[in-house]
């Protein structure tokens, strides 16, 4: 892999820019918690009836953990390789096209700083798990970490291949309600894929954000029971690193192309 | 060797040619401009030269690097200022020249100072730490030539470097280029639709509808076309213009409500050499020479600014 003063730089240039545009933080930080605490408590009451014992009151919950932090991770990877297409609508994108670096070097660069921007952001969710009764340890922490990575890198590579044929933010929107939010529904996020109807769950199992917020459930959610896993985790594995693979060569080449 | 060095250039966007056969050279240390209407192809050939366009044919060579089969040789060599603006709104001044740096994988040691001394070139040194979004469209400018500047290239390109400023900005930014070239010895290639800038540049090339029309120096332009007009009033024309033909071999035309004018090719030496021999008492003295606009008329038969209400921002057409 390259990596050099390019693309500690673009790394760089992103983390300021997220840092400094608080609203933005704010947003990718409050969003997950809107979900897991509001829609997670009005629908648990619903999916997961409580016991008269207390019981399974935060069974819904914690089925949502691992689909928020794939929301989280969707979203703020596709966001953030939208800078490209904010980039080339404010003409920065030039001043990286006509230096004299690769334009490896550039997809590098903001594959790097999405994922990194997506793990940091995955894994701040972690620090809800205690208070919902998932219970992590050390292990579990590592084993996010590596898997949180490969899925926020295969999402940013997805996102930079869209980016590289966005010419205008309008094209954002569409984007977002076309590919982004099905993405999202249809990944196991917010039920088990098993109950869907054939045409959905097809789509489910081509959507790599499925594999995702499998492999998450298998290590936040080892317990079992019908609201667990429902893949092997090598599989997982491997649908996403293939899926990361093929983007990122895509993606690469859509931005090595001259007019 | 020629710095540039450009033949037979063609680009078409969907069968219209919007650069056809176009060819010039410019030497090491001169500035260059490039004149012409909006849409005449000086933005094209600009893309195409600085690798971000790839030619339909023809050859363009910067620095001795082909456009084409070359293009890491020639983004070293060069330094661009685009039409648009290019920073970082969200970064600092003095971070986008860092980023720049890291880009042109400048040697560390050197960056530091280096950026100062551009900052203070183009007097930003005391906002070096705001953010670009909170500058005036002048400082941005500023803040871009001291960019392209940085990595110390062989030429600087400027894409209608003063486009969208006010008189005032446009001036400043255009005595700054002048002092540049003078300390860095540069090249600069510039592309530009107002006249005065033309006039400033070493050399111009005329361009209009993707074909270059002509390419001299501005003074050279301008003799070219038939010369400077001398207007005189005087106490008896009749006599004046008599004295005129046969005492000095002019060739005044009366004209009807009183005065003379008469063409010559330099101006400012005739007309001691006129009221020498003229035995008439001459009331007033005119003397106006061609300007580039007149030469851009001549050459092509309309005003440069016709089109001076279309939007200026409409991009041109570019690609990754």
């Amino acid at each position: 892999m390259i990596v050099n003063n390019a693309v500690y730089v673009i790394v760089m240039r992103e983390f300021k820019r997220f840092f400094r545009q608080r609203g933005r933080l704010l947003t990718t930080l409050v969003r997950p918690l809107l979900w897991l605490f509001i829609v997670g408590t009005g629908l648990s009451r619903l999916v997961a009836p409580v016991g008269d014992d207390g019981s399974g009151a935060g069974e819904y919950m914690q089925f949502l953990l691992p689909g928020v932090i794939g929301m989280t991770i969707l979203f703020s990877s596709i966001f953030s390789t939208m800078s490209v297409v904010w980039d080339r609508e404010f003409g920065f994108l030039r001043e990286m096209l006509v230096a004299p670096v690769s334009r490896l070097t550039i997809v590098v660069g903001k594959l790097l700083s999405g994922t990194a921007l997506s793990l940091f952001q995955g894994m701040m969710l972690l620090i809800v798990a205690p208070f919902i009764g998932v219970e992590i340890g050390l292990g579990q922490v590592i084993a996010m970490v590596f898997l949180v990575s490969l899925v926020s890198f295969s999402l940013t590579a997805f996102g930079l291949f869209i980016a590289a044929h966005l010419k205008s933010l309008e094209g954002f929107n569409v984007i977002m309600n076309f590919i982004i939010l099905p993405m999202f529904f249809l990944s196991g996020a917010l039920y088990p894929v098993e109950h869907l109807p054939t045409p959905l769950k097809l789509v489910t199992y081509i959507n790599p954000l499925s594999y995702g917020v499998d492999a998450f459930k298998h290590v936040l959610l080892p317990g079992g029971g019908r609201l667990s896993a429902e893949f092997p985790l090598i599989l997982d594995i491997i649908f996403v690193s293939v899926f990361a693979a093929v983007m990122m060569a895509l993606s690469a080449r859509a931005f090595s192309k001259r007019g | 060797m020629a710095i540039i060095e450009v033949r037979d250039l063609v680009k078409s966007y969907n069968g219209l040619p919007a650069v056809n056969g176009v060819s010039f050279s410019v030497e090491e240390g001169e500035i260059f401009g490039f004149l012409g209407p909006n849409g005449a192809g000086k933005t094209t050939t600009i893309n195409i030269l600085c690798t971000l366009l790839a030619s339909d044919s023809g050859s363009s060579m910067v620095n001795g690097f082909d456009s084409m089969t070359e293009p890491h040789g020639v983004r070293s060599s060069i330094g661009l200022v685009f039409q648009e603006m290019t920073l970082d709104n969200e970064l600092t001044a003095y971070e986008n020249l860092k980023f720049h740096c890291y880009l042109y994988k400048m040697k560390r040691a050197l960056t530091a100072q280096r950026i100062e001394e551009l900052l203070a070139v183009v007097g930003l040194s005391d906002r070096k730490n705001d953010l670009v979004k909170k500058f005036s469209g002048g400082m941005k400018r500023r803040l871009e030539i001291a960019r392209g500047l940085l990595h110390r290239p062989k030429v600087l390109f400027l894409d209608e470097p003063t486009l969208g400023l006010d008189p005032q900005t446009r001036r400043n930014v255009w005595e700054f280029i002048a002092d540049l070239r003078a300390r860095e010895g540069n090249t600069v290639f510039m592309t530009t639709h107002y006249m005065d800038e033309a006039e400033a540049c070493d050399r111009i090339a005329i361009i209009d509808g993707g074909r270059i029309i002509a390419c001299d120096t501005p003074e050279n332009l301008k003799l070219s076309l038939r010369g400077d007009t001398i207007s005189l009033e005087t106490e008896d024309d009749a006599k004046a213009c008599l004295e005129l033909k046969e005492g000095l071999g002019l060739e005044p035309t009366m004209i009807k409500d009183g005065g003379l004018t008469l063409i010559v090719e330099h101006g400012e030496k005739e007309i001691p050499r006129i009221l020498k021999g003229l035995s008439v008492g001459v009331r007033t003295v005119n003397l106006k020479r061609p300007t580039l606009d007149d030469v851009f008329l001549h050459m092509t038969g309309r005003e440069i600014r016709e089109d001076k209400n279309m939007n200026r921002n409409s991009r041109q057409p570019f690609r990754r």
